[in-house]
């Protein structure tokens, strides 16, 4: 079981009203599913709901060629972690393998919102977003594959993919760690006054480690362009947010440090968007920080080998109910930007691209022994 | 050529790469505007200014991680910890970051930055302010490390460690940052990485030293030819990775006899990995076992006796020489 009654109580007492399941939650015994509490994303929903209508005519102030780009990228991640996966289980690609399944907002609504120069660095969980700053699903399935074609010539596999001509700074291994790394990114494009934002992507297990404070407080001390984003998908491997964590709210942690912070839906792409772009103007106006804590949820597991016996059906079933490509779909039928028809062709190309990624990889050779020792040492 | 401490040696080397290459700068706990716990970086916050002496707060983890990711984003951060001591705390971005970063970005991320500081004993600072730490970091490929002992190798090796594309760690000792030694002048001296330096030719015996101990073998060296008229040679690596193996090794075929001296613990220490590699290279040539002096096995009294004790010294080298020579 997820929540309890007893947690519940107590985390009602220290919210602010931010939209961060600020209102008094129901405890277990008022649920109607079977003992299961869904307040925070019952909440989430009615919190959405009430956005709706300026949602489609934000929808409507944006360019239609971005819209579907969107929408392309969120549904061209979503098939290529379900490749993945499939081929995962073939034993294709070997080791840790971390799923973006129900992240995907996440990723799309930021990164989108940034310059092509602008500077990205996440965790392990980040195919997704490596393709998002453009490397071709072909490079990072070949990567996965562990073949020299990978956009790190077989040398990172899942976590670690790179493109240092398109500003991606890697997926990292240490919980927490790129933080700092990310942290250390926006104080260079400060030196050197490039006009660079940083996106420092982590998860909400990450908030726990002592690098995500001192960061944030050099970051806030020495104006830092960095935008941190705690990909809230509420599990830490297997251990739920309110086992791991003395507070809910982790957009607040960054009033600790005086920095401006959001808390944002993360099913919704277009208030990840929107939040991002005021998080950009901060950054680029007088060199701020932001925090922000973008809540959603994973669909799959922690990673490939993972049993899932920590949460129930029930709980996942629920939020999937909130798929965020669902969602940006009927907001954008909605808005009648896009219809059904150009969903079925966006659609069909993502899955197109993500079988040329894995015949890319399939055919891909493995990398000479010789690569053994390239790039040890420059 | 002027006589400068082994401190302003640094420093100079510090300043003149700061004015050559626009994108270094200097990064840690009291080196601006205290002038450096231990003076290295005195005055260079006066004239360089708060871009490129930066104080910290006391958050070791994090400003390494923004040396790290400065450095991938293209600047040459030379990170000062206060003593390696605390770099302990860094741990995680010297070696999960940046000895990885080159390597798992397939050759497109390079990190230079150099991490720097006092390393090993000063004088009675106990277990936790006392630590040699060069065998633990040089275990990782990715990182270079250096120990100069002169204020000629100090500055020279400095240059050429922020010049280096790579992670290097350049391990200074505070018990010496007040000995004198002739500096070249030139802005452009430096020296490489990775080749060892005879500091006393010999032919009875090989003294391998670092860091602190070799001043104390070059005492022992001349005590030897002295008292017993044994030739001595020592040898300081002054890189202890990429190690210059040849140079030791050849010194060795010569006196067929060797000694380490090093200030780190014993166990799985450098004169651990150079004595096996002397094995194997050299192990026809060898008229004796290798003898290690290091520190005892045991953390860092504070006690100025026991300290003494623990830490290696002249007479102490002296026995290892007789030893391996059979006197």
């Amino acid at each position: 079981m997820a929540r309890t009654a007893t947690s519940t109580k107590k985390e009602t007492a220290s919210r602010n009203n931010n939209g961060n399941g600020a209102k008094k939650l129901p405890a277990k015994a008022e649920t109607a599913n079977g003992g299961q509490d869904f307040a925070l994303v019952e909440l989430a929903h009615t919190e959405y709901l009430k956005r709706r209508k300026s949602q489609i005519e934000s929808i409507k102030k944006t360019d239609k060629k971005l819209l579907r780009a969107m929408l392309y990228q969120m549904v061209l991640g979503r098939r290529f972690e379900e490749k993945c996966a499939e081929v995962y289980r073939m034993g294709k690609i070997g080791g840790f393998c971390h799923l973006y399944i129900g992240q995907e907002a996440i990723g799309v609504g930021s990164m989108m919102a940034l310059k092509p120069t602008d500077m990205v660095i996440t965790s392990y969980r980040d195919h997704v977003q490596a393709m998002i700053k453009g490397i071709t699903p072909e490079a990072v399935m070949a990567e996965l594959y562990g073949k020299e074609g990978g956009c790190v010539k077989g040398k990172g596999g899942s976590m670690h993919m790179f493109s240092k001509e398109l500003e991606f700074y890697g997926g990292h291994g240490i919980v927490g760690g790129q933080i700092g790394v990310g942290t250390g990114m926006a104080y260079a494009a400060k030196y050197k006054n490039s006009g660079q934002v940083t996106l420092c992507f982590f998860g909400e297990a990450a908030v726990n480690q002592g690098i995500f404070h001192e960061s944030l407080n050099m970051a806030q001390l020495w104006k830092l362009p960095c935008i941190y984003i705690c990909e809230n998908n509420q599990y830490g491997m297997g251990t739920s947010q309110e086992r791991a964590m003395s507070t809910r709210n982790i957009a607040k942690k960054a009033e600790a440090f005086e920095m401006a912070n959001e808390f944002v839906d993360g099913m919704d792409v277009m208030a990840v968007r929107e939040a991002t772009l005021r998080a950009i103007e901060r950054a680029r106006k007088d060199g701020s920080p932001t925090l922000l804590e973008i809540r959603a949820y994973r669909f799959m597991g922690h990673s490939m080998s993972d049993p899932g016996n920590y949460r129930t059906r029930d709980e996942i079933k629920k939020y999937q109910e909130r798929d965020p490509i669902v969602l940006f779909k009927d907001s954008l039928r909605e808005s009648k930007v896009l219809g059904d028809k150009d969903f079925e062709k966006i659609e069909a190309e993502a899955v197109e691209a993500v079988e040329r990624a894995v015949k890319f990889a399939e055919e891909s050779s493995y990398p000479q022994e010789s690569e053994l020792f390239t790039d040890v040492y420059a | 050529m002027p006589l400068l401490t082994i401190r302003d040696a640094l420093n100079q080397a510090l300043r003149e790469e700061i004015i050559r290459d626009e994108n270094v700068f200097v990064m840690g706990e009291e080196v601006a505007e205290y002038d450096g716990a231990y003076k290295v970086t005195r005055g260079l916050w006066k004239e360089f200014g708060d871009k490129r002496v930066v104080d910290t707060p006391i958050t070791e983890l994090g400003f390494a991680a923004v040396g790290v990711g400065a450095a991938m984003a293209g600047l040459r951060p030379v990170i000062e910890f206060m003593t390696w001591n605390f770099s302990i705390l860094a741990a995680d971005q010297i070696i999960n970051h940046a000895a990885k970063m080159l390597y798992m970005s397939g050759g497109q991320f390079k990190v230079p930055i150099v991490f720097r500081g006092p390393n090993g004993s000063a004088y009675q600072v106990s277990s936790q302010h006392s630590q040699a730490l060069e065998a633990f970091y040089a275990n990782f490929p990715g990182l270079k490390v250096v120990m100069p002992s002169t204020a000629a190798d100090a500055k020279g090796l400095l240059k050429s460690a922020i010049r280096d594309d790579n992670p290097v760690l350049f391990l200074e000792q505070e018990r010496m940052y007040g000995l004198k030694g002739e500096v070249p002048e030139d802005d452009d001296f430096t020296i490489p990485l990775g080749v060892a330096d005879v500091k006393r030719e010999g032919t009875d015996c090989t003294i391998v030293a670092r860091s602190m101990t070799v001043p104390l073998a070059m005492q022992a060296a001349e005590k030897m030819k002295e008292e017993f008229d044994v030739s001595v040679e020592v040898i300081d690596p002054r890189t202890i990775k990429p190690l210059d193996i040849d140079t030791i090794v050849n010194s060795v075929k010569k006196t067929n006899r060797l000694v380490i001296a090093e200030e780190s613990h014993y166990f799985a220490s450098v004169g651990a990995e150079i004595s096996h590699t002397v094995m194997e290279h050299a192990f026809d040539y060898l008229d004796a076992p290798v003898m290690r002096i290091s520190t005892a096995e045991a953390p860092n009294p504070y006690a100025k006796n026991l300290e003494a004790l623990a830490l290696p010294d002249v007479d102490k080298i002296v026995a290892a020489v007789k030893d391996v020579c059979y006197l």
